[in-house]
């Protein structure tokens, strides 16, 4: 190609997969292997301490996992990235440079209730603390934050309430304190928004969701912008000072901009075991080929049945930030301005029954946990996926006892439409 | 501040026509940046000389350390800076002087005075890149760690 930037379609298509250098296979081969052989002793012994880029071991790097994590990178507009088995594992790992025990993290209390209860219980385990505050006001964090503080974690779109968070708001203030702003940008994907166009520093997903698209892989993924600077100050010793398990090696010295990234596969996906497999990589891969196509389908639909269901007798609000009515339009407009995503929260005026009763009507609609796939899914998170939840923390994550979760597919509207409309008539009922 | 920015071209053009590159501030510490890089671009095809008074008579990766650039012998393509911004100055002066056709400053290294010295002398100049990453990325070898490389490119990648 020419030196102009390609454009995001482009990137889609292509970004990280090139033809195959050994065979020219024109799609991306799945290198299902455990291990790669060394050219000699030298060779290894390089490979080993880093010094010249090449395959390992697939729990590090392998070519069609490599592939994957290039292309997402390339859509997000970040240096590079860190593949991981799941969106669950790629937030650990997104971490696991940054703390150490007794060091916390800022996020807001709006997320997916998976995250929360990782952040909020599982993370005790490694002794690193996570502090929830609502991020309709960013300066919560402010006031939140201490000198353990080693980043700020947001969802660019929350999962399930449709919340739009004032990103780049709360970058400045997460800037102000060094540290980074990690966001993670399953829900809205880089077609609908580049966090780190907002000043966010790094970014996760659950791949599993809009950039696979067909419910075929899980996988989650690290994405890091390249531009903190990890020794303005001493929060971060993982990565600016000596490391004793390489040698003393300071990685933010040796690899400037590509240091986290380094780090994340020699250190954290070395340790932590969570690789993606070769075969999940592909299939997201050739879900991400079709993601812009997608997402406009995606977003058009959802804005349909929000629309149709804003006026419907038996719901009694809609939270979808491309309604022109929500409380998150004017964000949505700024940080999503093509679409609000396929995700919205409906609250039903017959409550926790008539949620029950709505999930085991549908017909077109799936009923299960996921979201992103290419078919509708509804789910009711209050009696399911965010069952463990407190009656706060289910009012707060938008999932209280009236709450159906819908993720709109890429099916005729009108379909769609129908099936919400005869199963409303029979929760109602 | 502003980040620079190189056309791939052009940098592709630079890796491509360099021979011979003294590599100023060379450590024989196996693990500082310097070391990695000089290591690399050796396995790549380059003869890698290393400048380093405080080791000078010394060997590193086969090659004797010498003290200063006018001191080499033999002709020189590209000067590669391993050192801080102000010390780039008189190197980047001294690579003009010893006839060198590329002024290469690393990571953090950059000197707009020094580089247009350099350039009204009728050199390339390349400042806060490494050419070990640039000839990894250009060549898709730092895609292997999920580096977000800038190619697209449908042509089967020489191996």
């Amino acid at each position: 190609m020419s030196d102009n930037e390609p454009g995001f379609e482009t990137l889609a298509v292509h970004a990280g997969g090139a033809p195959d250098p050994a065979t020219g296979a024109r799609q991306t081969p799945v290198y299902q292997t455990t291990s790669f052989v060394f050219d000699d002793a030298e060779h290894a012994a390089s490979l080993f301490n880093l010094q010249v880029p090449g395959f390992i071991y697939s729990r590090l790097t392998n070519p069609t996992v490599s592939a994957l994590e290039e292309r997402c990178a390339a859509l997000e507009g970040g240096v590079g990235s860190t593949a991981a088995a799941s969106g669950h594992a790629a937030q650990i790992l997104a971490l696991f440079p940054l703390m150490h025990p007794g060091d916390e993290i800022i996020a807001a209390n709006k997320l997916y209730g998976g995250s929360i209860n990782q952040m909020g219980h599982s993370y005790r385990k490694f002794s690193w603390g996570a502090k929830f505050v609502d991020p309709d006001d960013p300066e919560n964090f402010r006031r939140a934050a201490s000198d353990k503080t080693k980043a700020f974690f947001i969802e660019s779109l929350a999962n399930p309430g449709g919340v739009v968070t004032d990103m780049a708001a709360i970058a400045e203030i997460a800037h102000d304190i060094g540290v980074p702003l990690i966001v993670d940008n399953t829900m809205a994907t880089p077609y609908l928004c580049r966090p780190f166009e907002h000043g966010a520093d790094i970014v996760v997903h659950s791949t599993t969701k809009f950039l696979s698209g067909n419910g075929t892989a899980i996988g989650g993924m690290v994405v890091d912008s390249g531009t903190f600077d990890w020794m303005q100050n001493d929060k971060f010793p993982s990565l600016s000072k000596p490391a004793p398990e390489y040698h003393n090696l300071t990685f933010a010295e040796t690899f400037g901009e590509l240091s986290f990234t380094i780090y994340g596969h020699a250190i954290g996906l070395r340790d932590l075991g969570a690789a993606q497999s070769p075969m999940n990589a592909f299939l997201t891969l050739l879900g991400i080929e079709t993601l812009p196509l997608r997402m406009e389908k995606h977003c058009s639909n959802a804005l349909s049945v929000a629309q149709h269901l804003s006026n419907h007798a038996a719901v009694d609000w809609v939270s979808y930030a491309g309604l022109e009515t929500d409380k998150y339009y004017a964000l949505g407009q700024r940080y999503l301005p093509k679409g609000a995503g396929a995700v919205m929260t409906v609250g039903l005026k017959g409550g926790y029954d008539a949620g029950v009763k709505l999930v085991e009507t549908v017909e077109l609609f799936s009923h299960l946990a996921n979201i992103g796939d290419s078919r509708s899914l509804v789910i009711h998170p209050a009696s399911t996926t965010h069952r463990q939840l407190t009656e706060e923390q289910l009012s707060a994550a938008g999932a209280g006892a009236e709450v159906v979760r819908l993720s709109i597919g890429i099916e005729t509207p009108a379909d769609i439409i129908a099936d919400l409309d005869q199963a409303l008539a029979r929760a109602n009922n | 501040m502003e980040a620079l920015k190189y056309e791939d071209s052009y940098v592709k053009s630079i890796l491509a026509d360099v021979k011979t590159i003294a590599m100023v501030g060379a450590s024989t510490n196996w693990n500082r940046p310097s070391y990695f890089a000089m290591k690399y671009l050796q396995t790549k095809g380059y003869r890698v000389i290393p400048v380093n008074p405080v080791v000078a008579g010394q060997e590193l990766l086969g090659e004797a350390v010498w003290s200063s650039l006018d001191e080499i012998d033999e002709p020189i393509d590209m000067v590669d800076i391993f050192r801080n911004a102000k010390a780039a100055g008189p190197i980047t002066d001294a690579a003009i002087e010893i006839g060198a056709k590329v002024v290469w400053m690393q990571f953090g290294v950059i000197n707009h005075e020094a580089a247009a010295r350099a350039e009204a002398a009728g050199l390339r100049v390349v400042m806060d890149r490494c050419p070990k990453v640039e000839y990894a990325r250009l060549n898709g070898e730092l895609s292997w760690n999920g580096f977000n490389s800038k190619v697209i490119s449908s042509k089967r990648r020489k191996l």
